[in-house]
This record gives C-alpha cells, structure tokens and sequence, in this order.
C-alpha cells in the first residue's frame, strides 16, 4: 500500500477516536479552568501529554502545588501502561519505522490509538500511525480548548451521554476478537473481573495501578494457560 | 512554582515512558511466554478499564447500563467502532430523556 493511502486509512481510522477525545478533553477543559488554569495552558496540556487520566491527576497536583517530584510519580503511575503498549507495538512494526519515525510516533501511543493499530492486519507503517494521531490530537486540544473557553453551555443531557463514547469504543475493540477467540474472550472476562475487585473490594488503589494490576494478571494467566504458538498477530 | 514547569515535566515523564520500549527496544521477542503475554495485554488493559468504569460514564447508572448493553450488542454484531460508540452514546441520551 502506498504511503498517502495508509495515511488516509489512519486518518479516517482515527475518526471515532477524535470525536470520543473531542467529547472527553471538553471535560478536561472545564475542570482544568476550575483548578485555576488559563484556556492556553490547559490546551498545552492536552497538546503535550496526549493522555486523560494522566491529565486529570497532574492538574490536581498543579493545584494543590505540589512537588515536581510528586507530579513525575504520579505521571509514571498512571501511564506506564503506555510502556507496556509501546513495546507490545514495537514487535508490529514494519521495516520503514526507522529511528526518528520512532521518536515522533512515540507520541501518539494511547490507549484509543494502540487498540486500533494492534486491531490492524499486518505490520503497522509510520504513516498510517500519523494519520490516527494528527485527527486524535486535534479532537483532543480541539476539545480541551472548547471546554476550558465555552465550558458549560451545553445541555447537562448531551455531556452525559457523551461519557459513554470512549468505553463504547473499548467494548468494540474487545468484543469481536473475543467472539472468535475463547482465549481472548477468557483473558478479558478476567480483566473485568479482577477490575471490579478492585473497584469495590480495593477502594484505596489509584485507578491508574488497579488497570496495570488486573492487565497484568489476566494476562500472564493468558500466557501461562493459552501461549501463543506462532507469530500471527 | 511556574505553570510551564509543571507542564514540561508531565510530558517529559509521559514522553519518555512512551518512547523508551518503543525506539530503544528492536530485538525480535522469542520467549512463548512474553510473546503470548504482549498479545493479551491490550485486550486486558481495555477491558480493565471498561469495566467497571463504563457504567459510572454518564453519572447514572440506569441510563450507563442502557449504553453498555447497546455497545455490547452491536460489538458482538462487529459494526464498525464508530457506529458502536455514538449509538452507545445515542441509547444512553434516549434513556435519560424517558426517565427525566
């Protein structure tokens, strides 16, 4: 496949993601006004982290002053689990993902991001990456800019229907490959049990370590009782 | 402290978790076992994340749950992610409206 075409393939792929991002960042906005913010400041948040729950986090320790060194920890917690996506994408990778087209597509692994390029058939290329990323960004700085300048104008009904859009993206992403796969499918229920475990039975872990602590466990029991006989991903 | 500190440091952390395993790390995995662990973790990290959080999504429960179950649906029927997620979205603002 040529280049443009697998960058237009990433754009319109990245589509949902940027309208769920729109729908979220405008929370991120609002809240990040509250917390003392100006409109320009909380875009540059979005426009350089590229992240939700690690937003959120690091503009209450901006709020509440706290040390840089409590704002590294509370980044490293809460979006480790990008390390573990980048290096599960690392094995995806096609020839043409050179050294810099690394370092610049780096940016673009989130959660949203990573699920559609692992959802790919085949190995992934730069441009295709770019392509979901560049309409990501925008929804998310688009979003984030709204929210802190215009927040609250919209009917209370239509930003909580709006909550739901990422999830209902998660539930597609994880649905069909567990309807043809009883591995996957086990692996998931595990994840959404361990989850609620730890909701309800845990209260005092983070968010950000109970999603590293279930991931992590259902699939390592995904691993010990259905390994992976050859690389077909 | 100056705000522009504080936010360079949240995207250097966040940047260098990202880009370490990504740009550092070309070795080909051959242990079964990591490979096998690489392939379920997204799967994993999604649905930990979903759950139990998508039925808290809209600050009603009832109205969530309505979502969930019209994601899940169309999910299992494999329409495309953007069909599922605004009609997630569109059954959830339906509940609210029938019961406000």
């Amino acid at each position: 496949m040529s280049r443009t075409s697998a960058f237009v393939r990433g754009m319109v792929q990245g589509i949902p993601i940027g309208l769920g991002y729109l729908s979220v960042s405008f929370g991120f906005g609002i809240l990040a006004v509250r917390a003392g913010l100006s409109v320009t400041e909380a875009s540059m948040i979005s426009l350089t982290n590229l992240t939700s729950a690690g937003q959120a986090a690091g503009v209450d320790v901006i709020a509440a002053h706290g040390s840089l060194l409590e704002m590294a920890l509370v980044q490293l917690t809460i979006n480790i689990r990008y390390a573990l996506m980048a290096l599960s994408l690392s094995q995806k990778l096609d020839n043409s993902f050179t050294l810099p087209h690394r370092l610049l597509a780096a940016y673009g692994i989130t959660d949203e991001i990573f699920a559609v390029c692992i959802a790919e058939d085949g190995k992934i290329r730069p441009s295709f990456m770019y392509g979901i990323t560049l309409i990501a960004m925008i929804g998310w700085v688009l979003g984030t800019f709204l929210g802190a300048a215009a927040g609250q104008l919209l009917p209370a009904s239509v930003t909580a229907a709006l909550g739901i859009v990422l999830y209902g993206m998660f539930i597609a992403i994880i649905v069909p490959p567990s309807r043809k796969s009883g591995s996957i499918l086990c692996v998931v229920l595990t994840a959404a049990v361990l989850s609620c475990v730890c909701k309800y039975l845990l209260p005092m872990l983070s968010s950000g370590f109970a999603v590293i602590l279930c991931a992590v466990a259902a699939s390592v029991m995904g691993a010990v009782l259905f390994p992976r006989e050859e690389d077909d991903t | 402290m100056s705000i522009a500190i504080y936010i360079a440091v949240m995207a250097g952390v966040t940047y260098c978790i990202r880009v370490t395993p990504f740009a550092f790390f070309r070795k080909k995995i051959t242990s079964k076992f990591l490979r096998s662990l690489l392939y379920y973790i997204p799967y994993a990290v999604l649905s930990a994340m979903t759950f139990p959080a998508i039925f808290y999504s809209t600050g009603n429960v009832l109205t969530s749950l309505i979502g969930t179950a019209a994601a899940l649906l169309l999910a299992f029927l494999e329409l495309p992610l953007i069909v599922v997620a605004l009609a997630a979205s569109l059954a959830t603002w339906l509940a609210g409206l029938l019961i406000h």
